[in-house]
């Protein structure tokens, strides 16, 4: 008797939700939005979603309900390649663009002219995080091959991250040494054998320097480390700049197959070119992105980047090119990666 | 003693309650839904790569090292498993002790746990400055970020089910048994390896045989301890993730199908074994 007694109140339960949910959602958002990023912008993105939402719902009295999918770049590439619907992308890597764009065609070929700066309305960079004090005396890339040095960095295969970190070291190793490619791989090769774990993604690398206290030097993109600091108190890292180091645009697209079968393709494009915007680029800077219009940003935030020569994706002959040569099967990190024993 | 058995194909008598025909139509079309449908497609997805590729990558050393720390850490944390789960549940049989329910509900909690939360729980405890890992370090010991890691994370979320099988066989064994090869004279290890552990054997091995399967194939758990260091700790599902990130289908379905068939070749000699050792001890599940 009981049971059936609990049955009807759980039916009776399961009921009243259900009629309370339908009744709110309507309510909720004419439109939804699907962004589909990588793992770091978790942050950058919740406080943008709302900027944007207020400014839509001001600008056309539209509600629009942006959801937020976060996960590793290449993996989010993925599953937008197997069906993910979603409106834009902002992943870390163009190679990611480019492969949805092959692969399914939802993504026009030029996806990259159709926003400023070739579709990257923020830039990183690579930066160690070391310990307070920096006991090893870190100072720059070269420092990193000393003897008794552990550098942590994810596994270039599965992480956009570590792709930026190994071309970052290669960019400087080039330059220190006058521009010789084979000096640069001496360098690289010497610089994976500090390496005692390769985690597969950029937080995992995170987690395994801050809180299981191994290696002295985390290579990061600079928000991360920045984000590392401000939530670990920065009493315990310290972020070390390199004099030299990589511009790392992760860029943004439209997914036009996708938008133009939803009918969203008016608030992905307003949302997208809302990140230009000067509201859109001080969120960015907040988050310790570098913005592409530093001056509409709020000097305080601008004050924390210093200043370095940065190398970009193009000295390698761009994605299209750099992705095959160093990190394709049998590329350059599968010939030099051997295991420090 | 082989059984008056026909030579040619039969079915069994049906059971006096009806539905023989729907419920195997039913276990069919299910199998080949969740099973034959997808296998078929990896084997089809990998046909892609044609022979020579996929020897090519099947020989390749770096998927040799990792389908080795594969296999050979679910192949020792499976050994641990079925001694440690045996004596599990021998205690969990035999005695009764305050607490017992509980200890036998903590069983199953590697069955519930999202493997990759269990991964993360252990590196915690194991890593260099972790609660166990500190006192490990300055005797030498490393466990996280070695291939001694991977066995922890795969004894961890394979215990329950040497447990779980051997547990009702064991209850099956009358207390008897025991006192009678006492009585005759028996010492206890004699009972223990002559009477008991035979009887339990076909249960032990299937234990083993999940354990082992599961090992193989897991892959949250590990992540986070392994360190992923190719050659060294990088097992074959995170090699199989690496293909994808490169946009390799074929290449990661290749080596999948490489693992499905040593697993399936595996499990095929544990099974032959199983019977065997049913047919010479007359006993088990």
């Amino acid at each position: 008797m009981r049971s059936i007694r609990t049955i009807r109140l759980l039916a009776a339960a399961v009921f009243a939700g259900s009629v309370a949910i339908g009744a709110v959602a309507p309510a909720f958002a004419d439109q939804t939005l699907l962004n589909v990023s990588y793992d770091p912008t978790r942050e950058l993105y919740k406080d943008f979603n709302v900027a944007f939402a207020e400014k839509w719902q001001k600008d056309t009295g539209e509600t629009v309900t942006i959801q937020t999918s976060h996960g590793g770049s290449g993996a989010q590439a993925r599953s937008v390649i197997d069906g993910l619907e979603a409106d834009v992308v902002t992943l870390a890597l163009e190679g990611d663009i480019d492969a949805i764009a092959e692969k399914t065609g939802k993504i026009p070929a030029d996806w990259k002219s159709k926003f400023p700066n070739n579709s990257a309305p923020y830039t990183s960079t690579i930066v160690f995080l070391v310990r307070k004090g920096n006991p090893k005396g870190i100072k720059d890339w070269g420092d990193l091959i000393k003897e008794d040095v552990q550098v942590i960095t994810p596994n270039p295969k599965t992480s956009g991250g570590a792709r930026w970190n190994f071309l970052a070291a290669w960019a400087w190793a080039k330059q220190a040494n006058g521009g010789n490619d084979t000096k640069a791989q001496e360098y690289v090769t010497q610089l994976l054998q500090h390496v005692p774990v390769l985690d597969t993604g950029a937080r995992g690398a995170t987690t395994t320097f801050v809180q299981r206290g191994l290696g002295d030097v985390l290579l990061a993109w600079e928000n991360e480390a920045y984000l590392s600091l401000e939530e670990l108190g920065p009493d315990q890292f310290e972020i070390v700049t390199p004099t030299l180091s990589i511009r790392a645009d992760p860029p943004v697209a439209i997914v036009d197959g996708n938008v133009d079968k939803k009918g969203t393709r008016k608030v992905a494009e307003a949302y997208l070119n809302y990140l230009y915007s000067d509201e859109g680029q001080k969120i960015a800077a907040k988050h310790f992105y570098r913005p592409s219009k530093p001056e509409v940003a709020d000097k305080a935030d601008i004050a924390r980047f210093q200043k370095l020569k940065l190398a970009t994706i193009d000295d390698f002959g761009g994605w299209k090119e750099a992705q095959p040569k160093f990190f394709g099967d049998g590329g350059v990190f599968d010939q030099i990666y051997k295991p420090a024993q | 003693m082989k059984a008056h058995s026909p030579t040619r194909w039969r079915f069994k008598r049906p059971s006096v309650i009806p539905g023989f025909g729907i419920a195997l139509g039913l276990t069919l079309t299910w199998l080949t839904l969740l099973i034959l449908i997808p296998l078929s497609g990896l084997a089809w997805r990998s046909s892609e790569l044609g022979w020579d590729k996929f020897v090519s990558i099947a020989l390749d050393q770096r998927t040799l090292s990792a389908l080795r720390i594969s296999f050979g850490a679910a192949f020792v944390a499976a050994c641990v498993n079925a001694a440690f789960g045996v004596v599990l549940a021998w205690v969990l049989v035999r005695y009764r002790f305050p607490g017992k329910r509980v200890i036998d509900a903590m069983v199953d909690l590697p069955f519930a746990l999202p493997t990759a939360v269990a991964g993360i729980a252990l590196t915690t405890l194991y890593a260099p400055n972790g609660w166990i890992g500190q006192f490990l370090t300055p005797l030498g010991i490393k466990i996280a970020f070695t291939p001694v890691g991977i066995v922890v994370a795969l004894v961890f979320v394979g215990l329950p089910f040497v447990v779980r099988t051997v547990q009702p066989v064991m209850e099956e064994i009358d207390k008897e048994v025991e006192e009678a090869a006492a009585t005759l004279g028996a010492n206890r290890f004699q009972t223990i390896f002559r009477v008991l552990l035979p009887a339990l054997a076909p249960a032990v091995l299937t234990g083993f045989a999940l354990a082992f399967a599961r090992g193989v194939g897991e892959y949250g758990s590990v992540i986070f301890i392994a360190g992923n260091l190719p050659f060294k700790s990088e097992i074959a599902p995170l090699l199989i993730i690496i293909k994808l990130e490169e946009y390799n289908y074929a290449a990661a379905t290749g080596i999948a199908a490489v693992m499905l068939i040593i697993s399936f070749i595996m499990l095929l000699v544990i099974n032959l074994i199983q019977s065997w050792s049913r047919r010479r001890y007359g006993n088990g599940i």
